[in-house]
């Protein structure tokens, strides 16, 4: 075991864990130390209990009850270790590191107006985020049909909704909505990342301030491996090199990814 | 208890090896790891130069394992020798340096660079599959594998290890052309090539279709390998592949290793290191082992 002075998994028991809409699902831990340490943005590993399936999954926060020490995780199922997470039931135990990663950045007593723009199953670390930021939020989410957590994020700002098939909201993706609306403020966004391409271009077009959250396969979370890679803006021959997403972003300044 | 071992000369207060490219330079395990505890930290592969590595994605999970296609991106032996070195020099461990190349020269250069620096060990990267030319070219031919060990021993001014690869149709005759070479010990293994492929999209999941296996999933592969290697060559060996627990690191030394190497393990649990040498010593308690150098090749 590592000593107590040393950081280690923490087992955390499953407070809630319950379907939302489609494959996705909601996930409330009792872990007082993590809610304590994360911010908006930041992401913790989940391990599974299937011994065969060894990496840990790494899911991004989407909102911290410090008061309760509980940290809500929304997850969509998009393999086995998801899948397994699912079928887990209230009361259960599961394995848990983290907070890792840098969040989002802001001072506290922030105030200017500011655009959240989220995709699909990058819009649960938002929750928190709007939840942090002052001044005027707008709120633009997109998703392929069914929509989710537009209720909590209402109570932070206005919410403009994007559908792929235009079942619910404006039928497009979000740059469209944003060009269409011609919304500007400083903008934070996480989302997929042809998403996050057309942001950077429509904050680039709009001089606008930008921080992305991006998504890539990882292997430890933590900085071990080098498997989690992003091509980031420097002064090298080709003109960039490779950081780590878990370790130096997620969250990065637009104008230092490379697309 | 005594877990002391020697390898080349060199005297490691514990078995525990880190395997290369598993624990970085140790900075991100600090939070995580006494590293007094470990025998000796093996770093992330460095070359002459700064390598950017390989497009993403480079991990993929697989049932028991992982298959990684990282590429030995690092910083170059300029930073490892300014910023790495120094830190851990803070902790009472040993440091070998694993040395990536693309050619002779580039492996002659980066040990000559390191002769001055203050490191225990040179380990000699011969079997990464991730980079396109030198790399594994010489791990998988007896003849190269010869040539490249010699021109590095003679520029070394530390014990050289030599990694050797499971992708060959006989390893003992790359570990005895690396003895002739005056290798001083040998490390195995590296990854074995592996594949995933996505059925969903039809393609191939790493950016180089192909990457290096590891896991529990080839700890089989590696205890028949190192035994095979301990039953040919005099050398000392560490050995390594899917050790998750103290079991196995004790498995590993009974097949003839006296050094193990944690890999993927860390990657899965930073605190690995730390239990699997709390599971040696409790395995040791109960067998009634007071040395831990008498169970070295037992299995013979």
């Amino acid at each position: 075991m590592c000593q107590t002075s040393y950081k280690s998994k923490i087992n955390c028991k499953i407070i809630k864990n319950v379907h939302l809409v489609d494959q996705v699902y909601e996930m409330v831990l009792d872990c007082p130390s993590i809610a304590m340490e994360a911010s908006a943005g930041q992401f913790v590993n989940l391990y599974c209990h299937h011994k065969g399936r060894l990496l840990p999954r790494p899911i991004s926060i989407c909102e911290i009850d410090r008061e309760q020490g509980r940290i809500h995780l929304v997850y969509a199922i998009l393999g086995d270790g998801t899948a397994e997470f699912a079928s887990y039931v209230e009361g259960e135990q599961i394995e848990v590191l983290g907070p890792f990663g840098n969040g989002f950045k802001f001072a506290p007593d922030y105030e200017e107006d500011v655009l959240i723009i989220g995709g699909g199953v990058g819009t649960p670390p938002l929750v928190q985020l709007a939840k942090e930021l002052k001044g005027k939020k707008t709120i633009v989410v997109g998703f392929r049909s069914n929509p989710y957590l537009i209720e909590r994020l209402e109570k932070y700002g206005k919410v403009f909704v994007t559908t792929d098939d235009g079942s619910t909201g404006f039928k497009g993706h979000v740059v469209a909505l944003l060009e269409e609306k011609g919304l500007l403020g400083n903008i934070y966004a996480c989302g997929p990342t042809p998403m996050l391409k057309g942001v950077k271009a429509y904050a680039n077009k709009n001089n606008l301030k930008a921080q992305l959250s991006l998504e890539e396969r990882m292997g430890c979370g933590f900085g071990g491996c080098v498997g989690c890679v992003t091509k980031v803006v420097a002064e090298t021959e080709l003109g960039y090199v490779y950081k780590k997403v878990c370790k130096d972003g997620p969250v990065f300044d637009a104008k230092e990814v490379v697309f | 208890m005594n877990l002391g071992i020697n390898i080349a000369g060199v005297e490691l207060k514990n078995p525990i090896m880190t395997a290369s490219g598993t624990f970085g330079s140790g900075r991100e395990y600090e939070p995580y790891v006494d590293m007094n505890k470990i025998g000796c930290v093996v770093v992330k592969g460095v070359a002459n130069v700064p390598w950017m590595g390989n497009p993403a994605p480079r991990i993929v999970e697989t049932y028991g394992g992982m298959i990684n296609a990282v590429g030995l991106q690092n910083p170059g032996v300029e930073v490892f020798i300014e910023e790495d070195i120094p830190f851990l020099r803070q902790f009472d461990t040993k440091i070998a340096v694993n040395l990536a190349g693309r050619t002779i020269e580039e492996y002659v250069a980066v040990a000559s660079r390191l002769a001055t620096a203050d490191v225990d060990f040179l380990e000699l990267n011969i079997s990464c599959p991730n980079i396109k030319e030198g790399g594994v070219a010489f791990g998988i031919d007896a003849n190269m594998a010869m040539k490249v060990t010699e021109a590095v021993k003679k520029v070394a001014k530390q014990p050289l290890i030599v990694k050797l690869s499971p992708n060959v149709t006989d390893i003992t005759e790359i570990a005895r052309a690396v003895e002739a070479g005056g290798a001083d010990a040998v490390s195995l293994i590296n990854t074995l090539i592996g594949s995933r492929i996505d059925i969903h999209k039809r393609q191939f999941i790493l950016s180089t279709k192909h990457g290096g296996l590891s896991g529990p999933a080839i700890k089989p592969v590696a205890i028949r390998m190192v035994y095979q290697v301990a039953s040919t060559i005099g050398l000392p060996i560490i050995g390594m592949g899917g050790i998750m627990t103290g079991e196995d690191a004790i498995e590993f030394m009974m097949a003839g290793a006296t050094g193990i190497a944690v890999g993927t393990a860390n990657l899965l649990d930073p605190c690995a290191t730390m239990k699997i040498l709390d599971e040696m010593l409790i395995f040791m308690q109960n067998k009634g082992i007071e040395n831990i150098n008498d169970i070295v090749g037992i299995v013979n």
